[in-house]
Protein backbone atom coordinates (compact mmCIF):
# COMPACT_ATOMS: atom_id res chain seq x y z
CA UNK A 1 0.00 0.00 0.00
CA UNK A 2 1.00 3.46 -0.22
CA UNK A 3 3.29 5.18 2.34
CA UNK A 4 1.95 7.30 4.41
CA UNK A 5 3.42 10.47 4.89
CA UNK A 6 3.22 12.75 7.48
CA UNK A 7 0.88 16.06 7.55
CA UNK A 8 2.89 19.12 9.56
CA UNK A 9 0.52 21.15 11.17
CA UNK A 10 1.91 24.60 11.62
CA UNK A 11 -0.37 26.68 14.29
CA UNK A 12 1.97 29.22 15.55
CA UNK A 13 0.34 32.47 14.53
CA UNK A 14 2.98 34.46 12.69
CA UNK A 15 5.35 30.89 11.99
CA UNK A 16 6.84 31.56 8.65
CA UNK A 17 7.68 28.89 6.39
CA UNK A 18 10.75 28.85 3.47
CA UNK A 19 12.15 25.98 1.57
CA UNK A 20 15.75 25.32 1.98
CA UNK A 21 17.08 22.47 -0.15
CA UNK A 22 14.78 19.43 -0.37
CA UNK A 23 13.29 20.42 3.53
CA UNK A 24 10.94 22.86 4.84
CA UNK A 25 12.00 25.32 7.25
CA UNK A 26 9.43 26.92 10.04
CA UNK A 27 10.91 30.30 11.33
CA UNK A 28 9.15 32.15 14.38
CA UNK A 29 10.44 35.77 14.88
CA UNK A 30 13.20 34.56 12.58
CA UNK A 31 14.75 31.93 14.88
CA UNK A 32 14.36 28.59 13.04
CA UNK A 33 12.55 26.46 15.13
CA UNK A 34 11.44 23.05 12.70
CA UNK A 35 13.42 21.71 9.57
CA UNK A 36 11.61 18.47 7.83
CA UNK A 37 12.65 17.03 4.80
CA UNK A 38 9.85 17.62 2.23
CA UNK A 39 10.16 13.58 1.05
CA UNK A 40 8.50 12.57 4.55
CA UNK A 41 5.19 15.23 4.05
CA UNK A 42 2.42 14.32 2.25
CA UNK A 43 0.72 17.63 3.14
CA UNK A 44 1.41 20.85 5.19
CA UNK A 45 -1.89 22.32 6.94
CA UNK A 46 -1.69 26.29 8.28
CA UNK A 47 -4.03 27.28 10.41
CA UNK A 48 -4.44 30.76 10.44
CA UNK A 49 -1.69 33.40 10.40
CA UNK A 50 1.08 31.21 8.87
CA UNK A 51 3.17 32.61 5.83
CA UNK A 52 4.82 30.56 2.85
CA UNK A 53 7.48 31.03 0.85
CA UNK A 54 6.17 31.01 -3.10
CA UNK A 55 9.57 28.26 -3.27
CA UNK A 56 8.87 26.12 -0.65
CA UNK A 57 4.65 26.31 -2.60
CA UNK A 58 5.66 25.85 -6.12
CA UNK A 59 8.00 22.60 -4.50
CA UNK A 60 5.38 21.05 -2.77
CA UNK A 61 2.35 21.59 -5.79
CA UNK A 62 5.26 20.31 -8.29
CA UNK A 63 5.95 16.84 -5.68
CA UNK A 64 2.23 16.40 -4.75
CA UNK A 65 2.11 17.99 -1.31
CA UNK A 66 -0.45 19.59 -1.01
CA UNK A 67 -0.36 22.92 0.84
CA UNK A 68 -3.57 24.46 2.84
CA UNK A 69 -4.24 27.32 4.31
CA UNK A 70 -7.40 26.99 7.25
CA UNK A 71 -8.04 29.56 9.23
CA UNK A 72 -7.07 29.45 13.29
CA UNK A 73 -10.16 27.89 13.97
CA UNK A 74 -10.26 25.13 10.68
CA UNK A 75 -12.19 26.94 8.35
CA UNK A 76 -11.03 26.26 4.72
CA UNK A 77 -9.29 28.84 2.81
CA UNK A 78 -7.28 27.41 0.10
CA UNK A 79 -5.22 25.24 -1.19
CA UNK A 80 -2.07 25.07 -3.12
CA UNK A 81 -1.47 22.17 -6.05
CA UNK A 82 -0.08 21.54 -9.24
CA UNK A 83 -1.73 20.39 -12.39
CA UNK A 84 -5.21 19.04 -11.79
CA UNK A 85 -4.48 15.21 -11.43
CA UNK A 86 -6.17 12.49 -12.90
CA UNK A 87 -7.95 12.11 -15.92
CA UNK A 88 -11.13 13.86 -17.62
CA UNK A 89 -12.66 10.21 -18.86
CA UNK A 90 -12.66 9.66 -15.01
CA UNK A 91 -14.23 12.98 -14.13
CA UNK A 92 -17.31 13.02 -16.73
CA UNK A 93 -18.00 9.56 -15.68
CA UNK A 94 -18.71 10.51 -12.43
CA UNK A 95 -20.56 13.94 -13.80
CA UNK A 96 -22.69 11.00 -15.65
CA UNK A 97 -23.43 9.12 -12.84
CA UNK A 98 -23.75 12.09 -10.51
CA UNK A 99 -26.71 13.04 -13.34
CA UNK A 100 -28.45 9.97 -13.53
CA UNK A 101 -30.74 9.39 -10.72
CA UNK A 102 -30.54 6.30 -9.99
CA UNK A 103 -26.89 5.73 -10.37
CA UNK A 104 -26.20 8.81 -7.70
CA UNK A 105 -29.29 6.47 -5.48
CA UNK A 106 -26.78 3.96 -5.12
CA UNK A 107 -23.92 5.39 -4.48
CA UNK A 108 -25.73 7.61 -1.97
CA UNK A 109 -27.01 4.48 -0.47
CA UNK A 110 -23.32 2.65 -0.06
CA UNK A 111 -22.50 5.70 1.94
CA UNK A 112 -25.39 6.18 3.66
CA UNK A 113 -24.90 2.06 4.84
CA UNK A 114 -20.99 2.74 5.75
CA UNK A 115 -22.13 5.57 7.93
CA UNK A 116 -24.96 3.68 10.23
CA UNK A 117 -23.26 1.08 10.11
CA UNK A 118 -20.33 2.23 11.83
CA UNK A 119 -22.69 4.48 14.11
CA UNK A 120 -24.29 1.26 15.05
CA UNK A 121 -20.79 -0.56 15.71
CA UNK A 122 -19.54 2.73 18.25
CA UNK A 123 -23.13 2.10 20.55
CA UNK A 124 -22.18 -1.10 20.55
CA UNK A 125 -18.65 -0.80 21.50
CA UNK A 126 -19.85 1.72 24.17
CA UNK A 127 -22.59 -0.59 25.22
CA UNK A 128 -19.91 -3.39 25.84
CA UNK A 129 -16.73 -1.67 26.81
CA UNK A 130 -18.89 0.46 29.91
CA UNK A 131 -22.05 -1.27 30.68
CA UNK A 132 -22.56 -0.12 34.02
CA UNK A 133 -21.71 3.87 33.41
CA UNK A 134 -24.61 3.76 30.71
CA UNK A 135 -28.58 4.15 30.24
CA UNK A 136 -27.76 0.00 28.62
CA UNK A 137 -31.99 -0.06 27.54
CA UNK A 138 -32.20 3.17 25.96
CA UNK A 139 -28.94 2.02 24.01
CA UNK A 140 -29.90 -1.27 23.21
CA UNK A 141 -33.29 0.09 21.29
CA UNK A 142 -31.01 3.07 19.86
CA UNK A 143 -29.38 -0.10 18.29
CA UNK A 144 -32.55 -1.73 16.98
CA UNK A 145 -32.95 1.08 15.80
CA UNK A 146 -30.20 1.70 13.55
CA UNK A 147 -30.06 -1.97 12.86
CA UNK A 148 -33.89 -0.93 11.39
CA UNK A 149 -32.37 1.87 9.23
CA UNK A 150 -29.88 -0.81 7.97
CA UNK A 151 -32.82 -3.06 6.73
CA UNK A 152 -35.32 0.13 5.10
CA UNK A 153 -32.03 0.59 3.23
CA UNK A 154 -31.48 -2.69 1.52
CA UNK A 155 -34.07 -2.17 -1.08
CA UNK A 156 -33.94 1.60 -1.51
CA UNK A 157 -33.85 3.25 -4.51
CA UNK A 158 -35.07 6.40 -4.29
CA UNK A 159 -32.36 9.20 -3.09
CA UNK A 160 -34.96 11.52 -1.04
CA UNK A 161 -36.07 7.78 0.94
CA UNK A 162 -31.90 7.66 1.51
CA UNK A 163 -31.64 10.93 2.62
CA UNK A 164 -34.34 10.50 5.22
CA UNK A 165 -33.23 7.06 6.24
CA UNK A 166 -29.91 9.14 6.74
CA UNK A 167 -31.37 11.82 9.13
CA UNK A 168 -33.49 9.72 10.79
CA UNK A 169 -30.45 7.50 11.65
CA UNK A 170 -28.59 10.61 12.48
CA UNK A 171 -31.07 11.81 15.28
CA UNK A 172 -31.68 8.28 17.13
CA UNK A 173 -27.49 8.13 17.44
CA UNK A 174 -26.80 11.58 19.15
CA UNK A 175 -30.09 11.23 20.74
CA UNK A 176 -27.95 8.75 22.86
CA UNK A 177 -24.35 9.89 22.42
CA UNK A 178 -24.43 11.24 25.73
CA UNK A 179 -23.75 8.13 26.76
CA UNK A 180 -20.93 7.33 25.04
CA UNK A 181 -19.30 9.84 27.33
CA UNK A 182 -18.16 8.88 30.54
CA UNK A 183 -16.84 12.01 31.91
CA UNK A 184 -18.23 13.43 35.04
CA UNK A 185 -17.59 17.26 34.06
CA UNK A 186 -21.03 18.33 33.57
CA UNK A 187 -19.12 20.68 30.93
CA UNK A 188 -18.93 17.86 28.49
CA UNK A 189 -22.75 17.29 28.06
CA UNK A 190 -24.17 16.69 24.52
CA UNK A 191 -27.42 17.66 23.91
CA UNK A 192 -27.59 16.89 20.17
CA UNK A 193 -25.33 18.51 16.91
CA UNK A 194 -24.67 21.86 16.73
CA UNK A 195 -22.19 23.59 14.60
CA UNK A 196 -21.64 27.36 13.11
CA UNK A 197 -20.35 27.86 15.47
CA UNK A 198 -20.72 24.97 17.87
CA UNK A 199 -22.18 26.27 21.31
CA UNK A 200 -20.47 23.11 23.39
CA UNK A 201 -17.65 21.62 23.90
CA UNK A 202 -18.73 18.15 22.84
CA UNK A 203 -19.51 19.72 19.60
CA UNK A 204 -16.45 21.98 19.41
CA UNK A 205 -14.11 18.62 19.12
CA UNK A 206 -16.65 16.87 16.72
CA UNK A 207 -16.53 20.13 14.48
CA UNK A 208 -12.52 20.39 14.31
CA UNK A 209 -11.98 16.52 13.82
CA UNK A 210 -14.80 16.42 11.20
CA UNK A 211 -13.20 19.07 9.00
CA UNK A 212 -9.88 17.48 9.34
CA UNK A 213 -10.99 14.44 8.05
CA UNK A 214 -12.89 15.31 5.35
CA UNK A 215 -10.18 17.77 4.65
CA UNK A 216 -7.72 14.02 4.18
CA UNK A 217 -10.15 12.41 2.33
CA UNK A 218 -10.48 15.77 0.00
CA UNK A 219 -7.13 15.10 -0.83
CA UNK A 220 -7.68 11.67 -1.38
CA UNK A 221 -10.16 11.87 -4.16
CA UNK A 222 -8.51 14.53 -5.74
CA UNK A 223 -5.42 12.21 -6.22
CA UNK A 224 -7.49 9.72 -7.56
CA UNK A 225 -8.86 12.17 -10.18
CA UNK A 226 -12.28 12.79 -8.67
CA UNK A 227 -13.75 15.84 -8.55
CA UNK A 228 -14.62 16.98 -4.77
CA UNK A 229 -17.23 18.62 -5.29
CA UNK A 230 -19.31 16.54 -7.95
CA UNK A 231 -21.07 14.26 -4.72
CA UNK A 232 -24.05 11.99 -5.06
CA UNK A 233 -25.39 11.85 -1.45
CA UNK A 234 -24.54 15.51 -1.16
CA UNK A 235 -26.51 17.81 -4.00
CA UNK A 236 -23.80 20.14 -5.78
CA UNK A 237 -23.76 23.73 -3.91
CA UNK A 238 -20.42 26.03 -4.97
CA UNK A 239 -17.76 25.93 -2.94
CA UNK A 240 -18.94 22.88 -1.38
CA UNK A 241 -16.45 19.66 -1.56
CA UNK A 242 -19.95 17.38 -1.74
CA UNK A 243 -18.20 14.24 -2.77
CA UNK A 244 -15.64 14.76 0.44
CA UNK A 245 -19.04 14.76 2.30
CA UNK A 246 -19.98 12.08 1.20
CA UNK A 247 -17.42 9.71 1.66
CA UNK A 248 -16.93 11.56 5.28
CA UNK A 249 -19.86 9.47 6.24
CA UNK A 250 -18.49 6.59 6.37
CA UNK A 251 -16.16 8.09 8.78
CA UNK A 252 -17.52 10.37 10.94
CA UNK A 253 -18.47 8.13 13.78
CA UNK A 254 -15.64 5.85 13.00
CA UNK A 255 -12.68 7.89 13.06
CA UNK A 256 -13.97 11.72 14.43
CA UNK A 257 -16.92 10.77 17.17
CA UNK A 258 -14.57 8.07 18.83
CA UNK A 259 -11.64 9.89 18.74
CA UNK A 260 -13.68 12.81 20.41
CA UNK A 261 -14.81 10.04 23.21
CA UNK A 262 -11.54 8.96 23.79
CA UNK A 263 -9.74 11.87 24.28
CA UNK A 264 -12.88 13.48 26.79
CA UNK A 265 -12.93 10.07 28.54
CA UNK A 266 -9.53 9.19 28.81
CA UNK A 267 -9.20 13.24 30.18
CA UNK A 268 -6.53 13.87 27.56
CA UNK A 269 -8.57 17.07 26.83
CA UNK A 270 -10.32 19.01 29.88
CA UNK A 271 -13.34 21.29 30.20
CA UNK A 272 -10.75 23.74 30.57
CA UNK A 273 -8.89 23.48 27.05
CA UNK A 274 -12.05 26.10 25.63
CA UNK A 275 -13.03 28.89 25.86
CA UNK A 276 -16.46 30.35 25.51
CA UNK A 277 -17.23 33.61 23.46
CA UNK A 278 -19.75 36.55 24.31
CA UNK A 279 -21.99 34.48 21.85
CA UNK A 280 -21.75 31.40 23.02
CA UNK A 281 -19.39 29.81 20.29
CA UNK A 282 -16.95 27.42 22.37
CA UNK A 283 -13.60 27.41 20.74
CA UNK A 284 -10.36 25.13 21.36
CA UNK A 285 -7.46 26.63 23.04
CA UNK A 286 -4.02 26.14 21.09
CA UNK A 287 -2.69 23.24 23.72
CA UNK A 288 -5.85 21.50 23.44
CA UNK A 289 -5.43 21.86 19.35
CA UNK A 290 -2.41 20.75 19.25
CA UNK A 291 -3.52 17.59 21.85
CA UNK A 292 -5.66 16.68 19.05
CA UNK A 293 -3.45 17.14 16.09
CA UNK A 294 -0.85 14.79 18.12
CA UNK A 295 -3.94 12.33 18.73
CA UNK A 296 -4.78 11.94 15.02
CA UNK A 297 -1.71 12.00 13.17
CA UNK A 298 -0.93 8.69 15.85
CA UNK A 299 -4.60 7.39 15.22
CA UNK A 300 -3.90 7.42 11.57
CA UNK A 301 -0.70 5.51 12.31
CA UNK A 302 -2.82 2.50 13.54
CA UNK A 303 -3.22 -0.62 11.28
CA UNK A 304 -6.29 -2.27 10.02
CA UNK A 305 -7.33 -4.96 7.58
CA UNK A 306 -8.91 -3.45 5.39
CA UNK A 307 -12.33 -5.57 5.39
CA UNK A 308 -13.26 -5.34 1.72
CA UNK A 309 -9.52 -5.54 0.16
CA UNK A 310 -8.52 -7.87 3.44
CA UNK A 311 -4.80 -6.40 3.28
CA UNK A 312 -3.31 -4.66 6.08
CA UNK A 313 -2.75 -0.86 6.11
CA UNK A 314 -2.70 2.43 8.16
CA UNK A 315 -6.02 4.20 9.02
CA UNK A 316 -4.60 6.93 7.87
CA UNK A 317 -4.51 5.18 4.40
CA UNK A 318 -8.34 3.63 4.77
CA UNK A 319 -9.93 6.89 2.46
CA UNK A 320 -7.62 6.43 0.06
CA UNK A 321 -8.40 2.63 -0.47
CA UNK A 322 -11.92 4.08 -0.68
CA UNK A 323 -11.60 6.71 -2.99
CA UNK A 324 -9.50 4.50 -5.13
CA UNK A 325 -12.69 1.69 -5.30
CA UNK A 326 -15.50 4.60 -5.57
CA UNK A 327 -12.51 5.63 -8.54
CA UNK A 328 -12.96 2.19 -9.99
CA UNK A 329 -16.79 1.81 -9.08
CA UNK A 330 -17.16 4.72 -11.66
CA UNK A 331 -14.86 3.33 -14.42
CA UNK A 332 -16.87 0.33 -14.42
CA UNK A 333 -13.85 -2.24 -12.65
CA UNK A 334 -15.96 -3.39 -9.89
CA UNK A 335 -19.49 -3.59 -9.68
CA UNK A 336 -20.83 -1.68 -6.73
CA UNK A 337 -19.02 0.87 -4.01
CA UNK A 338 -18.33 -0.89 -1.05
CA UNK A 339 -18.44 1.50 2.05
CA UNK A 340 -15.98 1.15 4.94
CA UNK A 341 -17.38 -0.27 7.88
CA UNK A 342 -15.35 -1.52 10.62
CA UNK A 343 -16.48 -3.97 13.20
CA UNK B 1 -0.42 8.72 -40.84
CA UNK B 2 -1.56 10.42 -37.43
CA UNK B 3 -1.93 13.86 -36.75
CA UNK B 4 1.08 15.13 -34.39
CA UNK B 5 -2.28 16.25 -32.08
CA UNK B 6 -2.70 12.97 -31.43
CA UNK B 7 0.80 11.41 -31.13
CA UNK B 8 1.20 8.77 -28.19
CA UNK B 9 4.32 9.05 -26.21
CA UNK B 10 6.75 6.26 -26.96
CA UNK B 11 7.50 5.11 -23.84
CA UNK B 12 3.55 3.56 -24.30
CA UNK B 13 3.88 1.36 -26.34
CA UNK B 14 6.54 -0.62 -23.72
CA UNK B 15 4.11 -0.31 -21.33
CA UNK B 16 1.48 -1.31 -23.49
CA UNK B 17 3.71 -4.42 -24.52
CA UNK B 18 4.21 -4.96 -20.30
CA UNK B 19 1.04 -4.60 -19.40
CA UNK B 20 -2.24 -2.70 -21.31
CA UNK B 21 -3.45 -1.97 -18.22
CA UNK B 22 -0.42 -0.09 -17.06
CA UNK B 23 -0.11 1.45 -20.36
CA UNK B 24 -3.95 2.52 -19.98
CA UNK B 25 -3.67 3.65 -15.96
CA UNK B 26 0.11 5.94 -16.45
CA UNK B 27 -1.24 6.99 -20.28
CA UNK B 28 -5.31 7.60 -19.98
CA UNK B 29 -6.44 7.42 -16.10
CA UNK B 30 -2.97 9.81 -15.53
CA UNK B 31 -1.68 8.04 -12.52
CA UNK B 32 1.71 7.09 -11.14
CA UNK B 33 3.56 5.51 -8.16
CA UNK B 34 7.51 5.16 -7.81
CA UNK B 35 8.85 2.06 -6.06
CA UNK B 36 12.64 1.09 -5.84
CA UNK B 37 12.31 -0.04 -9.12
CA UNK B 38 11.37 3.12 -10.78
CA UNK B 39 13.58 5.28 -8.63
CA UNK B 40 16.36 3.58 -9.15
CA UNK B 41 15.27 3.65 -13.33
CA UNK B 42 15.27 7.42 -13.31
CA UNK B 43 18.35 7.97 -11.02
CA UNK B 44 19.99 5.93 -14.30
CA UNK B 45 18.10 8.20 -16.92
CA UNK B 46 19.01 11.05 -14.91
CA UNK B 47 23.16 10.38 -15.70
CA UNK B 48 22.34 8.83 -19.30
CA UNK B 49 20.68 12.08 -20.17
CA UNK B 50 22.65 14.81 -19.43
CA UNK B 51 22.21 15.68 -23.25
CA UNK B 52 25.76 16.15 -24.07
CA UNK B 53 27.43 14.61 -27.07
CA UNK B 54 30.83 12.79 -26.69
CA UNK B 55 32.50 11.22 -29.15
CA UNK B 56 35.41 8.45 -29.38
CA UNK B 57 37.18 6.51 -31.81
CA UNK B 58 34.68 7.47 -34.45
CA UNK B 59 31.62 7.29 -32.84
CA UNK B 60 29.55 10.58 -31.82
CA UNK B 61 27.21 9.68 -29.24
CA UNK B 62 24.31 11.99 -28.57
CA UNK B 63 21.89 11.76 -25.47
CA UNK B 64 18.29 12.99 -24.70
CA UNK B 65 17.44 12.84 -28.61
CA UNK B 66 14.19 14.04 -29.70
CA UNK B 67 11.70 11.82 -31.83
CA UNK B 68 8.14 11.47 -33.69
CA UNK B 69 6.81 9.37 -36.56
CA UNK B 70 3.84 10.15 -37.89
CA UNK B 71 3.38 6.57 -39.04
CA UNK B 72 3.66 5.51 -35.58
CA UNK B 73 1.81 8.61 -34.29
CA UNK B 74 4.51 8.96 -31.38
CA UNK B 75 6.77 10.82 -30.36
CA UNK B 76 9.79 10.88 -27.51
CA UNK B 77 12.87 10.75 -26.49
CA UNK B 78 15.76 8.55 -26.82
CA UNK B 79 18.20 7.98 -24.24
CA UNK B 80 21.40 7.69 -26.23
CA UNK B 81 22.02 7.60 -30.13
CA UNK B 82 25.67 6.47 -31.34
CA UNK B 83 26.26 7.82 -34.81
CA UNK B 84 28.66 4.87 -36.24
CA UNK B 85 30.46 6.29 -39.03
CA UNK B 86 30.55 3.79 -42.59
CA UNK B 87 32.06 5.20 -45.77
CA UNK B 88 31.55 9.07 -45.59
CA UNK B 89 28.08 8.39 -44.05
CA UNK B 90 26.95 8.31 -40.07
CA UNK B 91 24.48 5.60 -39.75
CA UNK B 92 22.46 5.76 -36.46
CA UNK B 93 22.28 3.16 -34.14
CA UNK B 94 19.85 4.20 -30.63
CA UNK B 95 20.44 3.10 -27.67
CA UNK B 96 17.86 2.16 -24.73
CA UNK B 97 18.82 2.16 -21.11
CA UNK B 98 17.74 0.03 -18.54
CA UNK B 99 17.44 -0.42 -14.86
CA UNK B 100 16.98 -4.26 -14.78
CA UNK B 101 18.20 -7.32 -16.72
CA UNK B 102 17.31 -9.04 -20.28
CA UNK B 103 13.44 -9.87 -20.43
CA UNK B 104 11.45 -12.69 -21.85
CA UNK B 105 9.23 -10.26 -23.52
CA UNK B 106 9.43 -7.99 -26.20
CA UNK B 107 8.71 -4.80 -24.24
CA UNK B 108 12.03 -3.31 -24.32
CA UNK B 109 12.68 -3.96 -27.80
CA UNK B 110 9.67 -2.61 -29.36
CA UNK B 111 10.12 0.85 -27.60
CA UNK B 112 13.93 0.48 -29.52
CA UNK B 113 12.25 -0.77 -32.57
CA UNK B 114 10.06 2.56 -32.28
CA UNK B 115 12.81 4.84 -31.93
CA UNK B 116 14.19 3.17 -34.98
CA UNK B 117 11.07 3.92 -36.64
CA UNK B 118 11.21 7.49 -35.91
CA UNK B 119 14.99 8.09 -36.69
CA UNK B 120 14.18 6.64 -40.26
CA UNK B 121 11.49 8.50 -41.07
CA UNK B 122 12.89 11.53 -39.70
CA UNK B 123 16.24 11.08 -41.46
CA UNK B 124 15.02 9.04 -44.35
CA UNK B 125 17.07 5.93 -43.89
CA UNK B 126 17.49 2.64 -43.10
CA UNK B 127 18.62 1.46 -39.39
CA UNK B 128 19.61 -2.30 -39.03
CA UNK B 129 20.02 -2.44 -35.04
CA UNK B 130 20.42 -0.74 -32.45
CA UNK B 131 20.99 -2.26 -28.43
CA UNK B 132 19.39 -2.26 -24.82
CA UNK B 133 21.48 -1.86 -22.27
CA UNK B 134 20.75 -3.11 -18.91
CA UNK B 135 21.89 -1.90 -15.99
CA UNK B 136 21.43 -4.44 -13.26
CA UNK B 137 23.63 -6.56 -15.32
CA UNK B 138 25.88 -3.82 -17.05
CA UNK B 139 25.11 -5.75 -20.22
CA UNK B 140 24.67 -4.47 -23.59
CA UNK B 141 21.95 -6.11 -26.42
CA UNK B 142 21.65 -5.88 -29.56
CA UNK B 143 18.62 -5.92 -31.10
CA UNK B 144 17.88 -6.71 -35.08
CA UNK B 145 14.96 -4.19 -36.22
CA UNK B 146 13.56 -7.45 -38.62
CA UNK B 147 10.08 -7.22 -39.88
CA UNK B 148 8.80 -9.24 -36.99
CA UNK B 149 10.45 -6.77 -34.68
CA UNK B 150 8.83 -4.29 -37.06
CA UNK B 151 5.69 -5.49 -37.72
CA UNK B 152 4.74 -6.19 -33.64
CA UNK B 153 6.03 -3.00 -33.25
CA UNK B 154 3.30 -0.87 -35.84
CA UNK B 155 0.67 -3.57 -34.19
CA UNK B 156 1.22 -2.07 -30.64
CA UNK B 157 1.14 1.36 -31.82
CA UNK B 158 -2.68 1.00 -33.50
CA UNK B 159 -3.32 -1.10 -30.52
CA UNK B 160 -2.60 2.10 -27.97
CA UNK B 161 -3.99 4.42 -30.27
CA UNK B 162 -7.12 2.64 -30.43
CA UNK B 163 -6.85 2.34 -26.28
CA UNK B 164 -6.70 6.22 -26.06
CA UNK B 165 -10.26 5.88 -28.46
CA UNK B 166 -11.80 3.56 -26.73
CA UNK B 167 -10.61 5.29 -23.46
CA UNK B 168 -11.59 1.99 -20.92
CA UNK B 169 -8.73 0.98 -19.31
CA UNK B 170 -8.37 -3.05 -19.18
CA UNK B 171 -8.98 -5.11 -17.01
CA UNK B 172 -5.75 -6.47 -15.17
CA UNK B 173 -4.45 -9.95 -15.79
CA UNK B 174 -2.48 -10.60 -12.26
CA UNK B 175 0.70 -12.67 -13.01
CA UNK B 176 4.63 -12.23 -12.10
CA UNK B 177 4.82 -9.07 -13.40
CA UNK B 178 2.59 -7.65 -11.09
CA UNK B 179 5.33 -7.94 -8.18
CA UNK B 180 7.44 -5.57 -9.80
CA UNK B 181 4.71 -3.12 -11.14
CA UNK B 182 5.09 0.75 -9.17
CA UNK B 183 1.25 0.60 -10.42
CA UNK B 184 -0.38 -2.44 -8.14
CA UNK B 185 -1.94 -0.27 -5.28
CA UNK B 186 -3.23 1.45 -7.49
CA UNK B 187 -4.21 -0.63 -9.99
CA UNK B 188 -5.47 -3.59 -7.15
CA UNK B 189 -5.32 -6.46 -9.79
CA UNK B 190 -6.86 -9.15 -7.52
CA UNK B 191 -9.54 -7.18 -6.18
CA UNK B 192 -10.38 -6.25 -9.84
CA UNK B 193 -9.56 -9.43 -11.68
CA UNK B 194 -10.54 -11.90 -9.80
CA UNK B 195 -14.28 -10.73 -9.50
CA UNK B 196 -14.65 -9.85 -5.77
CA UNK B 197 -17.67 -8.65 -6.21
CA UNK B 198 -19.01 -5.91 -4.15
CA UNK B 199 -22.58 -6.40 -4.58
CA UNK B 200 -22.16 -9.43 -2.86
CA UNK B 201 -20.17 -8.04 0.23
CA UNK B 202 -22.63 -5.23 0.33
CA UNK B 203 -25.31 -7.55 0.66
CA UNK B 204 -23.51 -9.26 3.82
CA UNK B 205 -22.72 -6.54 5.36
CA UNK B 206 -26.54 -5.01 5.07
CA UNK B 207 -27.38 -8.86 6.32
CA UNK B 208 -24.79 -8.63 9.25
CA UNK B 209 -25.57 -4.59 10.66
CA UNK B 210 -29.63 -4.92 10.11
CA UNK B 211 -30.10 -8.77 11.78
CA UNK B 212 -26.44 -10.05 13.70
CA UNK B 213 -24.86 -9.06 16.47
CA UNK B 214 -22.16 -6.73 16.17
Amino acid sequence: MKKLLNTLFVTTQGAYLSKEGECAVIKIDKVEKVRLPLHMLDGIICFGQITCSPFLMGHCAANGVTVTFLTEYGKFLCQVQGPTKGNILLRRAQYRQADNYLQSAMLARSFVIGKIGNSRVTLARALRDHPDKIDCEKMHYAQQLLAGCIKKLGNETDQERIRGIEGEAARIYFEVFDQCITSSDPLFCFNGRNRRPPVDRVNCLLSFLYTLVTHDIRSALESCGLDPAAGFLHKDRPGRPSLALDMLEEFRSYIADRMALSLINRGQIHANDFTVSATGAVLMKDDARKTLLTAYQKRKQDEIEHPFIREKMAVGLIWHMQAMLLARYIRGDIDMYPPFVWR
Amino acid sequence: MYAASDFIALSALQHFVYCPRQCALIHIEQVWAENSFTAEGRVMHERVDDGETSYRSGVRTTRSVLLRSSMLGASGIADVVEWHKSNSLEEPFPIEYKRGRQKKHDADKVQLCAQAICLEEMLNLTIPAGALFYGQTKRRFDVTFDSTLRAKTVSTAECVHELFRNGVTPLPEPGPKCTQCSLQELCLPKVVAHNRSAKEYVHKLLHELSEGEI
